[in-house]
């Protein structure tokens, strides 16, 4: 099953996100990560989702969110060149040697220290989601207490 | 501009909208509501349970066209118009449900007869509305009727909180929509329609599969004119009977669980299925990898998820049905189906759907082809939900589209008699019978005082088996006949209830005494309820077992 982003614009109302998640529910879809944010018009917003399935499966999620009368435009960005990110934020257990092997793993994936405690240290790192959750698995080992994912956003290409 | 209250900006809009009738029941928060209505040109139906209320509006927009209006208070009000909005929204049945409210300050804080309809009645919508600010009503009551009534078209609830239909503003009413989420299209494409018209040309064994997209877009006439153009058999589905003459040679019947052996047939040894506003629902199609396994498939429906849903399509044309018959129809000639049309005529006379004809009991099938015989196929049938519904649609032979009022897709049983209470108050000439069971009246026997208050001469025929009827047939057929919880052996005297509610009761033992019955029913001015003493354990047929293929039928049980 085939990973799909799924770029919907919708109109800026309240219950919009509850027509589109109950809307997947209902119809037994399965949303692997949802965000939401107003888009440079404010009387709209725009969902990224990011769901598995087939084509017909992808055809039927398309089709019914473009029933919704608050939904005002679908698009499979899968399907042309975009740009896709995932912002993340980990609070990890540090201590003594383990501090300097993390700030190591923080620049090789020109992640960002956020805050720092006597026994843990706080990351931020933005990227696709591979790269985040390649993050996350080496970040696993020195022991994760915390952690927030915001769920790709993503945009297509600018064509020439 | 004079400024005017919510509640009379409400009762304008519909005015402005042409509503003449509501079904409804007063309440705590919509007191302002029903006050500005007691002035109004609208007549309101009170009804006696919500539910009926929501039905009625649905049998009201089934048989006239337009939309149907209900109206409930806040909280169970509201609840309680829940199975009649599902019921609309299964069947593409336009209706605007508008609720009560509490005040927009009290929401969310469990206030007396407080519930969330926007958030319950979501997935059962075609969309919903909370208002929240009293300028924005004239505007939202403007959309919900454009929403309820175009496109594939289902039901609207507008939520209206107290505060907003006390507070005041100017009364303007706007003369367009303008929703940029939601443009239905209705022209279908031309080259897709070229296409279709490519392909029944080289068809030797097409059918057409009708449904209830047929009745909604009016395309009755248009159906009939490629039909017979083409020379194809048709096919209807529940919601579609009525959308093309049952009397014309090319008509196989109702196809489906209980459809006819001819039309099931006909479908699954086709070599081009021509379906037009249907959704090859479960019921239709049986096994799905079995349904029309050898044929190429053109789909015309307005609704493009519609398309590819269950069965994949070769040729979808998305639009409106009546336009898009109007633009195919004269680009195609006459199929060569004359050796099809054969063995189609072989089929219907060697399986007519039928019954023994020569029992002495009074057969269910029997009592429908006397109220057709005594109406002369002309009277507005409702059904409610079971065996009483599938003999009406065998049996009840329908040439004209909007007199068939039946659940199909969420199967309401009670639905029957409210929606007949709507389509009598629409079409007040028309004579209407409701053909119900024994099971099903009881769902909602108390709007026997809605149709005595307003004397509407509404005919309820009860087939009563005293069986939860539908279930004891596949208890029988299925659970090895143990009748769990379906035998109704104490229900009431229907004749007595009935007059008890100040209408006419006529029971009926004999079967000699049916035809005279339902004439007396017929000449009578008045609701009357005919209790029907039917054959207990006669069983729907031919019937589809649930998961095999349709040409599988089961002829006798």
């Amino acid at each position: 099953m085939k990973r799909h982003t799924i770029s919907v614009l919708v109109e800026n109302h309240p219950g919009v996100l509850a027509r589109i998640a109950g809307l997947f529910s209902g119809r037994g879809f399965n949303i692997e990560s949802l965000s939401v944010g107003e888009t440079e018009d404010p009387t709209a917003s725009r969902m990224t989702v990011v769901v598995r399935g087939d084509d017909v499966i992808l055809e039927q999620i398309t089709k019914q969110l473009n029933k919704i009368v608050d939904v005002i435009k679908v698009s499979d960005i899968t399907k042309e060149k975009f740009i896709e990110r995932e912002l993340v934020l980990i609070k990890v257990h540090t201590e003594g040697k383990s501090r300097s092997e993390i700030l190591q793993i923080v620049d090789i994936f020109r992640a960002r220290i956020v805050d720092v405690a006597p026994k843990t240290v706080t990351i931020e790192a933005t990227g696709t989601e591979d790269k985040v959750q390649a993050l996350v698995n080496m970040l696993r080992p020195f022991g994760i207490r915390e952690m927030a994912r915001t769920g790709c956003v993503a945009l297509t290409r600018a064509t020439k | 501009m004079k400024r005017m209250s919510g509640a009379e900006i409400l009762v304008e809009s519909l005015c402005k909208e042409g509503v003449d009738t509501i079904f409804g029941i007063p309440g705590g928060v919509v007191l302002g509501i029903f006050d500005a209505l007691f002035d109004s040109p609208i007549r309101v139906v009170l009804t006696r349970h919500e539910q009926a209320a929501a039905h009625a509006a649905d049998g009201y927009a089934r048989a006239s066209g337009r939309v149907g209006v209900c109206m409930s208070t806040s909280g169970p009000g509201a609840t309680n118009l829940v199975t009649g909005i599902a019921t609309a929204y299964m069947d593409s049945i336009p209706i605007v449900a508008l609720t009560g409210q509490v005040g927009t300050p009290a929401i969310g804080s469990d206030a007396f007869q407080e519930a969330d309809i926007t958030g319950i009645t979501r997935p059962i919508t075609k969309h919903n509305y909370l208002v929240k600010d009293v300028r924005n009503l004239a505007r939202v009551i403007k959309e919900a009727f454009h929403i309820a009534s175009t496109g594939r078209p289902g039901p609207v609830v507008v939520d209206l909180p107290k505060d907003v239909t006390v507070e005041e503003t100017e009364f303007k009413y706007p003369r367009t929509v303008e929703l940029r989420g939601y443009k239905p299209k209705y022209e279908g494409h031309p080259g897709q329609i070229k296409r279709a018209a490519e392909r029944i040309a080289k068809a030797e064994r097409p059918v057409i599969y009708a449904g209830g997209g047929v009745i909604s877009s009016d395309a009755a006439r248009e159906l009939r004119e490629f039909a017979r153009k083409t020379q194809v058999p048709v096919t209807l589905t529940l919601l579609g009977l009525g959308g093309f003459p049952a009397s014309d040679p090319l008509f196989m019947g109702m196809l489906g669980m209980h459809g006819t052996k001819c039309a099931n047939s006909a479908v699954s040894d086709c070599d081009l299925l021509i379906a037009i506003g249907a959704r090859f629902d479960d019921r239709i199609t049986g096994k799905v990898d079995k349904f029309a396994p050898g044929a190429g498939i053109i789909h015309i429906d307005i609704d493009p998820s519609a398309i590819s849903k269950n069965v994949a399509v070769d040729i979808p044309i998305v639009g409106d049905v009546k336009n898009i018959l109007s633009k195919l129809t004269p680009l195609v000639k006459k199929c060569k189906t004359s050796k099809w049309l054969k063995q189609i005529d072989a089929w219907k006379k060697e399986f007519p759907t039928s019954y023994d004809k020569k029992a002495k009991t009074i057969k269910p099938q029997y009592v429908i082809e006397q109220i057709h015989d005594a109406s002369k196929g002309k009277a507005i049938i409702a059904t409610e939900v079971g065996q009483n519904q599938m003999w009406a649609a065998q049996f009840y032979k329908l040439d004209d589209p909007r007199r068939f009022l039946s659940s199909g897709g969420l199967g309401t049983m009670g639905y029957g008699f409210p929606a007949a209470i709507g389509a009598q108050v629409a079409c007040p000439d028309k004579l209407v019978f409701d053909i119900a069971g024994d099971g099903s009246i009881q769902m909602n026997i108390q709007e026997l005082a809605t149709v005595v208050r307003l004397n509407l001469p509404v005919k309820i025929a009860i087939l009563n088996n005293r069986f939860l009827g539908m279930v004891r047939q596949w208890q029988k057929m299925f659970y090895n006949g143990r009748y769990s919880s379906s035998c109704l052996a104490d229900n009431p005297d229907f004749a007595k209830v009935a007059e008890a509610f100040g209408a006419k009761g006529i029971k009926v033992t004999k079967k000699r005494d049916v035809r005279p019955a339902i004439d007396e029913a017929i000449k009578t001015p008045g609701p009357v309820v005919l209790d029907f003493m039917v054959d207990r354990e006669e069983n729907v047929m031919p019937m589809v077992p649930a998961g095999a293929a349709i040409n599988q039928m089961i002829m006798e049980a």
